[in-house]
């Protein structure tokens, strides 16, 4: 059984439990070691209370009681594997390390980030980096997860398990990465929780229904972050990206679940609160941290959120700030939206002559953004029968069924209009 | 990312193998699933029985007419499919290349993108 069919509608405890869950992961793992074992022990004691807690009333000291549950099943986990494989006692594994982190006063928010440093292992496919930090970072179930991702729950349990493997067999310590590598583990966690939030704010295949929402929880997990280090400018770009795009997201989809363009987009519907956040989120970490590529786009996104209207839109800025983009953290991708902006600034024609330089690329060349962007550029040079062939040639492309659809409207809209 | 490799079978193909190589592509499968089971890759396979067992229904003024045996008459047909969701398509290609079908001579996989999964997922 899993939680949510018990507690679906007691947010309350769900909410608490995902906090505390790698609170008491993190407790686990500095007294005992042994991360797998561990995080199999805290899953089973937030199931159990998951399932307890509405019920019988919540404990007078949550953590502490799902710390206790927790160690039990770790020691009832150990005595039995020990038992099958030397029949042997085993209380002198349990005892707790002495001189650990713990002793020296490491708070529960150290620790969330060391559990986060080692879900985004860099042995670890970005697959397994997400649904493992989903896990033992988020509190969510395997079940959740799979759901989430629309795939089985065995599948997910198998690919968490080898997740788990492949950071044992590594021989990670449950410590902070050394300083020189800390920067460069830190780009990789904050990219796994932006494939967290894209995958739930993109997620098109398949019914919503109980799926849970990952672009929230993705937002969730990056706050924690910036609580642990607040100083750091890429954190605070990521957060402030995250939600300067959450707050369109009733925006951008039609009653059907059509697709709406930025310019189409009714902007009263927008998230004021997120907005204001969001911009003076990258205000502030722009003023004092060194440039990022995810301060830039949230710099954009925040141009594009200060817009009242489409055309109040500062196109000069975006297009500037892709210039930088493009020199910090070039991307054929990032080449393709400063095409969208110079063509605001000069012109479909300018932007058509930037586009012609990713031909040749093969990272974006049969990719159907390419071939949307180039469709919109040729509608508004008023060339609509090549417009229509590259709707044409995008929807084939597309992997998403939501934007076929909206790609297969524009190109039949051009093919009903007089040429 | 969701991929759908697609065995085609020729029977000509199939007919010509040795029942040695016959047992070797079938404990090929076997541990091709073992390997997708553990990685947590496999969502699902399917082998199909043969075409001649097939039905193809046409509804027309509103009356369901049934005609015996496959859609297309064709040489291949398709065989069996391993619905995966990998990394990548370069993994997905990779994968393909470790389904046995693969190296029969006349044979090969088609890896096609999932663009919409619905439906109960469990096993």
């Amino acid at each position: 059984m899993t939680r949510d069919t018990v507690v679906s509608d007691d947010t309350a405890v769900e909410g608490l439990l995902s906090e505390l869950a790698p609170q008491v992961l993190g407790t686990l793992v500095r007294r005992y070691g042994q991360f797998e074992e561990c995080e199999d022990a805290v899953q089973e004691a937030v199931l159990t209370a998951a399932l307890s807690w509405p019920a019988e009333g919540w404990p007078a000291n949550p953590r502490g009681w799902l710390t206790t549950v927790a160690t039990r099943r770790l020691i009832d986990q150990m005595r039995s594997e020990h038992a099958r494989r030397q029949r042997e006692a085993t209380a002198a594994a349990l005892e707790p390390r002495t001189g650990t982190a713990e002793d020296h006063g490491a708070s529960a928010g150290d620790d969330t980030l060391v559990l986060l440093f080692l879900c985004c292992h860099p042995a670890l496919t970005a697959a397994s980096q997400t649904a493992l930090t989903l896990r033992a970072v988020g509190g969510l179930t395997t079940a959740e997860i799979a759901r989430a991702f629309l795939v089985p729950e065995a599948t997910m349990a198998a690919r968490i398990s080898r997740a788990k493997q492949t950071i044992k067999s590594s021989g990670s310590q449950f410590t902070m990465p050394a300083p020189q590598e800390r920067d460069e583990r830190l780009r990789v966690v904050l990219q796994v929780l932006y494939l967290i939030f894209n995958e739930g704010y993109t997620a098109s295949s398949g019914s919503q229904l109980h799926r849970p929402d990952l672009a929230r929880e993705a937002i969730r997990l990056t706050r924690m972050v910036r609580c642990d280090l607040p100083g750091d400018g890429e954190v605070a770009g990521l957060l402030s990206l995250m939600l300067l795009n959450h707050s369109r997201r009733d925006a951008r989809t039609g009653p059907g679940g059509d697709l709406i363009p930025l310019a189409e987009q009714d902007r009263t519907q927008w998230d004021a609160a997120q907005i204001a956040e969001g911009v003076t989120l990258i205000e502030a970490a722009m003023d004092t941290s060194s440039l990022g590529p995810y301060q830039v786009q949230a710099a954009i996104a925040a141009t594009h959120a200060s817009a009242e209207r489409p055309e109040d839109t500062d196109w000069r800025q975006v297009h500037a700030l892709y210039l930088i983009l493009e020199r910090i953290a070039p991307n054929p991708m990032v080449t393709l939206n400063r095409a969208v902006a110079l063509a605001e600034i000069k012109g479909p024609r300018a932007g058509l002559d930037l586009l012609a330089t990713l031909d040749g690329d093969d990272r974006i060349a049969r990719h159907h953004l390419l071939h949307t962007v180039r469709a919109h550029l040729l509608e508004r040079t008023g060339d609509h029968a090549a417009a229509r062939e590259h709707y044409k040639r995008a929807a084939r492309a597309t992997a998403s069924l939501t934007e076929q659809r909206y790609l297969e409207a524009r190109a039949s809209r051009l093919s009903d209009a007089k040429p | 990312m969701k991929f759908l490799l697609i065995m085609h079978l020729n029977p000509e193909v199939w007919d010509g193998l040795t029942e040695e190589e016959r047992t070797e592509i079938a404990d090929g499968h076997g541990r091709f699933i073992e390997t997708i089971t553990k990685s947590g890759e496999l969502i699902t396979t399917q082998a199909l029985a043969d075409p001649s067992q097939s039905a193809v229904v046409r509804v027309r003024g509103g009356q369901p007419v049934v005609s015996d045996g496959p859609y297309l008459e064709a040489k291949e047909y398709l065989g069996g499919f391993y619905l995966v969701d990998c990394e990548s398509r370069e993994r997905a290609l990779e994968l393909a290349g470790m389904i046995p079908d693969a190296s029969v001579e006349g044979m090969g996989i088609e890896v096609r993108p999932v663009m919409f999964s619905a439906g109960n997922l469990e096993p």
